[in-house]
């Protein structure tokens, strides 16, 4: 493909290969759209002072050049699909051996518990890690019962956790439909418009109150950042695990949210002490001084309590949109 | 000893980055230091020391911060070495964006952040695109989604850098940035080796402390705007 790419006359290749040429532009170097030279000349005719100029010499523009076009190939081929990681114990703070090994699939949702300093995030970094007995926990993680390609370690590709908490904002300047645009060109997605759609769409169904697309990122509401959040990862991640670190309870529908996020086959990860998400999950993970102490599956009597706690947030609910009306609350 | 040049924009992180990194050497049997370069103003010193870590400050003042650092690294590595070190980083701020501090066979890190914008990765020359592992700060404070569009920015601009986010307060990431330098070579002297890229050319009268504005006054390495 990139012999074929370095071949094509200019114009030919704004026409097949737009991405291409406006990834080289990115440098600095104009690609006019017609001259009638192939792409590998006009760049072997740049002086050396221009090259200079910009800040790259023409070999690794070129190893660049190739470097890109590799990777919107791999993008758009059916890769291996995540179906499910393995945690394989290692040790605790006092070098306690964690006696456990088990598997999260995709569609699951795991509560992860334990107090501040107790190593959730640690857990987290070994399963982001890909961790293969050569983290301070001597864990091993597999990826669909085998062990990872340590290259994909480095790969923004292929970072298999994604994570949402309440401390993130969107810093950027630019509305709302233009990033969720950006965010789907940088995958390589082939309908582009038509993601970006699908998002706000599914953010607006999650968020209390709805927004448009031609609204500025920064000026959404906590809620309504964190419901476009959501569906931007349910729809345009391609990381398979999601970890949710806390998320508020106003303005956003956190049980569609999560159900959203399993209908996109995602691995969902909780990290909370609120016991109406907590509940949620199909089971939960302990972990105490740096370990796995134990792992609990959510049992009826639990979940009975979560729809007892359901029903009170409804009415908490119910009395918000209320005052937001600008009514009086009624109990 | 192990050498490695840490350069980014300014406030983007590296002496956190460094901090935690060398935090996670002192775990280990061995020994590490820096050699921070700076322009007018550094005051890490104190945050080194008090984690033991031997540190030589350098202020450029009114030099190109790149040349100072090329000029003096020689003697940096010869300090190191009498400093019994079995890692050396070196420190550097770019702050013309088409800085150049890396040197051939020597392992090469920028470090920038989140918060730089989206068009930052395309605006930052050598520094960023010859280096060979890029690390990413401030991921904790911004969404999902910008940090995989930057990321993706930060990848076309080096399609072959390793990219490691690492958290400089948290420390999170530092512990695989440490098995990353781990993988560098060990270097002797720097004598006849060479920059990746060459660096900012200068010498102009400017250069030379000529104080008045007009074409007149500028002689040398002179580059007009075409207006």
């Amino acid at each position: 493909m990139f012999e074929e790419i370095k071949r094509k006359e200019l114009l030919l290749l704004w026409k097949d290969f737009p991405q291409v040429a406006k990834y080289i532009t990115n440098y600095g170097i104009n690609i006019p759209e017609s001259s009638g030279m192939s792409l590998e000349d006009y760049l072997n005719n740049i002086s050396e002072e221009t090259y200079e100029e910009i800040g790259i010499d023409r070999i690794s523009l070129l190893v660049n050049i190739e470097g890109f076009v590799e990777k919107s190939e791999a993008s758009t081929s059916v890769e291996d699909n995540i179906e499910s990681i393995t945690i394989i114990g290692g040790y605790d703070k006092s070098g306690n051996k964690e006696d456990i090994e088990f598997e999260l699939t995709v569609g699951s949702i795991t509560g992860i518990v334990g107090p501040t300093g107790s190593g959730k995030s640690r857990l987290l970094a070994d399963i982001e890690w890909m961790a293969d007995k050569d983290t301070p926990t001597g864990r091993q993680i597999l990826i669909n019962g085998k062990i990872a390609d340590k290259k994909s370690r480095f790969d923004p590709q292929k970072k298999l956790v994604a994570q949402l908490s309440q401390n993130m904002n969107f810093v950027m300047d630019a509305s709302v439909g233009e990033f969720i645009q950006m965010h789907a060109e940088s995958r390589f997605v082939t309908n582009a418009d038509k993601a970006v759609k699908e998002v706000i769409c599914n953010a607006n169904k999650l968020a209390g109150e709805s927004f448009s697309e031609s609204v500025p990122l920064t000026s959404l509401s906590g809620g309504q950042s964190r419901a476009l959040m959501i569906a931007d990862v349910a729809f345009l991640s391609s990381s398979p695990i999601i970890l949710i670190d806390e998320i508020e309870n106003a303005g956003i529908d956190r049980k569609m949210a999560l159900s959203l996020l399993v209908d996109k086959e995602k691995i969902v990860l909780i990290s909370t002490h609120d016991p109406m998400l907590a509940l949620l999950a199909d089971k939960r993970i302990v972990i105490r001084n740096g370990g796995i102490s134990q792992i609990i599956q959510t049992s009826k009597e639990e979940i009975s309590i979560l729809s007892k706690l359901e029903n009170l947030d409804n009415k908490v609910q119910s009395l918000r949109n209320q005052l937001r009306r600008g009514e009086k609350i009624k109990f | 000893m192990k050498l490695i040049t840490f350069a980014g924009p300014p406030s983007s992180g590296k002496t956190s980055v460094l901090l935690k990194l060398i935090n996670e050497i002192n775990h280990t049997s061995k020994k590490a230091g820096v050699i921070k370069f700076d322009c007018l103003y550094a005051n890490e010193a104190k945050e080194f020391e008090k984690i033991g870590v031997p540190v030589k400050i350098g202020l450029s003042g009114g030099i190109c911060p790149d040349h100072f650092f090329v000029s003096n690294i020689q003697e940096g590595i010869e300090w190191g070495i009498k400093q019994r070190l079995d890692f050396l980083f070196t420190e550097s701020a770019g702050l013309c964006n088409r800085c150049s501090p890396h040197i051939k066979d020597i392992l090469a890190v920028c470090v920038i952040d989140n918060l730089m914008g989206m068009e930052t990765p395309k605006k930052i020359g050598p520094m960023l695109r010859m280096a060979d592992i890029v690390v990413i700060t401030k991921s904790d404070i911004v969404s999902q989604a910008e940090r995989e569009v930057f990321a993706f920015r930060v990848m076309q601009a080096n399609i072959k850098a390793k990219l490691l986010f690492v958290n400089g307060i948290s420390g999170q990431g530092s512990n695989e940035l440490l098995s990353l330098v781990s993988e560098a070579i060990d270097t002797i002297t720097l004598d006849g080796s060479r920059l990746r890229f060459s660096m900012p050319a200068a010498l102009c009268s400017y250069c030379l402390g000529e104080t008045k504005v007009g074409s007149e006054y500028q002689v040398g390495n002179i580059k007009k705007i075409d207006f």
